[in-house]
């Protein structure tokens, strides 16, 4: 099978021209094939130069001086928070909670919401399949408070087994769901507007975790119905340090503050304090403000290129992935099959070499993959698997990039076989 | 420089009118802006129509914050909550006369946002921000 560009919803190479990483060497006479988007990606000019031109014209703290620079930077800040908001269609920038990431924001809800109202007898339900940060916090937080964490399984296609969350619902006390919308491990595609319904059918909450999904679809917070969602600047061709918690602003009132410290307050006494409106309750200590401007416009440079055409993009791309991979002999492909509908990941095994000495392979061909857990250990013992190999896509990678992968494990191959 | 704070801002600032504490007040509320140390402290009694009949802020803060709070209750004093209830930030800011940047517009709206607190309650005071969103 072959795949010309034109198959694809926008000019790639115009697009490939925005991103100044990926027109370098990555080794003396390699290009660099860059195939770990699911752990961060790549940062167009648009939004380096943000990043730039707040450190060379207007630093300065926000919410907090009168004069030009802080009011300019305030404004800034504050815009890039509508543009969030516009993003996920958030109903209110109140919602829009700058974190430091995903796990930040996981963080924030089990040691604000989480603390506050889980007691013993309690269930947090979550998944197999999720990433340790929508893990290890319930964790701690249930050592603590003595409520259950409870996990859905998956079936041997890789979904959600719905049938056993439709149960659990049924018949534990469960007060969370807290669930990822997109494997980062399966490209799973997580039905969450469906789980909403059925959550908050049994009065439970959820949480979803978009750290994969807010970079590759249309996500609509009101259309989910989510109470709380949380996603990454960086894997949205955005800084790292910055990520958004999103949160219903009816439960966010009656959440207490998590971190505390300046700007979070409205009056400090020595007696005690009274906290500040949302979203700056949950919002202590001066922010990333430079990242939290480039993540504005990296909203800018997504929305131009439209999320249903990035989807489209990357749908394209990974049906012709999972197609080219499943033709290698010795391949073992892990999540569902079918590239429709699914995220832009391809996790996988390679005949008897592991994935470390895989990617060091891949490495020097000047193609980047993650190998590992992808911090997701459970989900790795869950399939019997120690590690594995993961080739992930974003808005512009190109089928030659793929083909030039399936070249690649052919030369691995032929090294190990050697 | 002297264009940023009109006479009458000056005036009120330096003179504020209604200061003070009014004893067994019918409204009480008192709110603060962390970003100047504004803090304004409202009482008001209204009689059997609810038509406010006196009126005392007592508070410090910038001129602006200030002001804006003397002016304003020269405005209310002899109407009644629902004759009053349609004033917004544009209103204020209109009152106001001058320029104002982003942080500064904050201290403009505090006196506002006590009388709504106190008048009508949090959650319309809430629901005359969400108005103003994405600004």
């Amino acid at each position: 099978m072959s795949m010309t560009r034109q198959a694809f919803p926008y000019d790639l190479d115009q697009v490939r021209a925005d991103f100044p990483i990926l027109n370098q060497e990555h080794h003396a006479g390699t290009p660099l094939i860059y195939l770990d988007n699911a752990a961060s990606s790549q940062k167009p000019l648009s939004v380096i130069e943000t990043i730039d031109d707040y450190y060379r014209r207007y630093n300065a703290n926000v919410h907090r001086g009168i004069h030009k620079l802080s009011e300019e930077a305030t404004v800034a800040y504050e815009a890039a928070r509508v543009k969030v908001r516009k993003f996920i269609n958030a109903g209110s920038k109140r919602e829009v909670i700058f974190t430091r990431g995903t796990t930040e924001s996981i963080n924030l809800v089990a040691n604000s919401w989480g603390r506050a109202n889980l007691k013993p007898g309690d269930v947090v339900l979550s998944t197999v399949m999720e990433h340790h940060s929508n893990i290890v916090p319930w964790q701690l937080l249930a050592a603590e408070k003595g409520f259950t964490l409870r996990y859905v399984p998956i079936l041997s296609d890789g979904t959600l087994d719905m049938d056993t969350l439709r149960q659990e619902l049924a018949t534990q006390p469960v007060r969370l769901v807290t669930i990822m919308h997109m494997s980062n491990v399966l490209g799973t595609i997580n039905p969450v507007a469906e789980i909403a319904r059925l959550a908050h059918e049994h009065g439970a909450l959820i949480l979803v975790d978009g750290a994969q999904s807010v970079p590759h679809m249309p996500v609509d917070v009101q259309a989910i119905d989510a109470d709380f969602l949380a996603f990454s600047g960086h894997k949205m061709v955005g800084p790292t340090g910055v990520g958004i918690l999103y949160g219903k602003r009816d439960l966010l009132e009656t959440m207490p503050p998590w971190m505390s410290g300046g700007d979070m307050i409205s009056r400090v006494t020595l007696e005690g304090s009274t906290w500040n409106d949302l979203p700056y309750k949950f919002e202590a200590g001066t922010p990333n403000i430079a990242q939290a401007i480039g993540l504005g416009a990296a909203v800018d440079y997504l929305s131009r290129l439209g999320m249903k055409q990035v989807q489209a993009h990357e749908q394209i791309l990974t049906e012709y992935m999972l197609e080219r991979l499943a033709e290698v002999p010795g391949v073992t492909l892990y999540g569902p099959q079918n590239g429709a509908n699914r995220g832009a990941v391809a996790t996988f095994r390679f005949a008897e070499i592991h994935p470390h000495d895989l990617a060091q392979l891949l490495d020097a061909e000047g193609i980047a993959v993650r190998a590992g857990h992808h911090c997701a250990m459970p989900l790795h013992d869950y399939l019997g698997v120690g590690a594995t190999a993961r080739a992930s896509v974003y808005l512009y990678n190109t089928p030659v990039e793929i083909d030039a992968l399936i070249e690649g494990l052919y030369k691995a191959k032929k090294v190990f076989a050697g | 420089m002297e264009d940023m704070y009109r006479e009458i801002i000056l005036d009120h600032a330096k003179n504020p009118r209604h200061a003070g504490i009014l004893e067994s007040a019918d409204i009480e509320c008192e709110e603060h802006n962390p970003l100047c140390g504004d803090r304004l402290h409202l009482t008001m009694r209204v009689d059997e129509n609810d038509r406010i009949t006196e009126i005392a802020w007592d508070g410090d803060g910038c001129a602006i914050s200030q002001a804006a709070a003397s002016m304003l209750g020269e405005e209310i004093i002899g109407k009644t909550l629902d004759e009053v209830r349609h004033i917004d930030k544009e209103h204020i800011l209109e009152m106001i006369g001058i320029p104002l940047s982003m942080n500064r517009i904050k201290c403009a709206l505090l006196s506002l946002k006590v009388l709504k607190i106190g008048a009508y309650g949090l959650a319309e005071w809430r629901k005359s921000e969400d108005e103003e969103e994405d600004i």
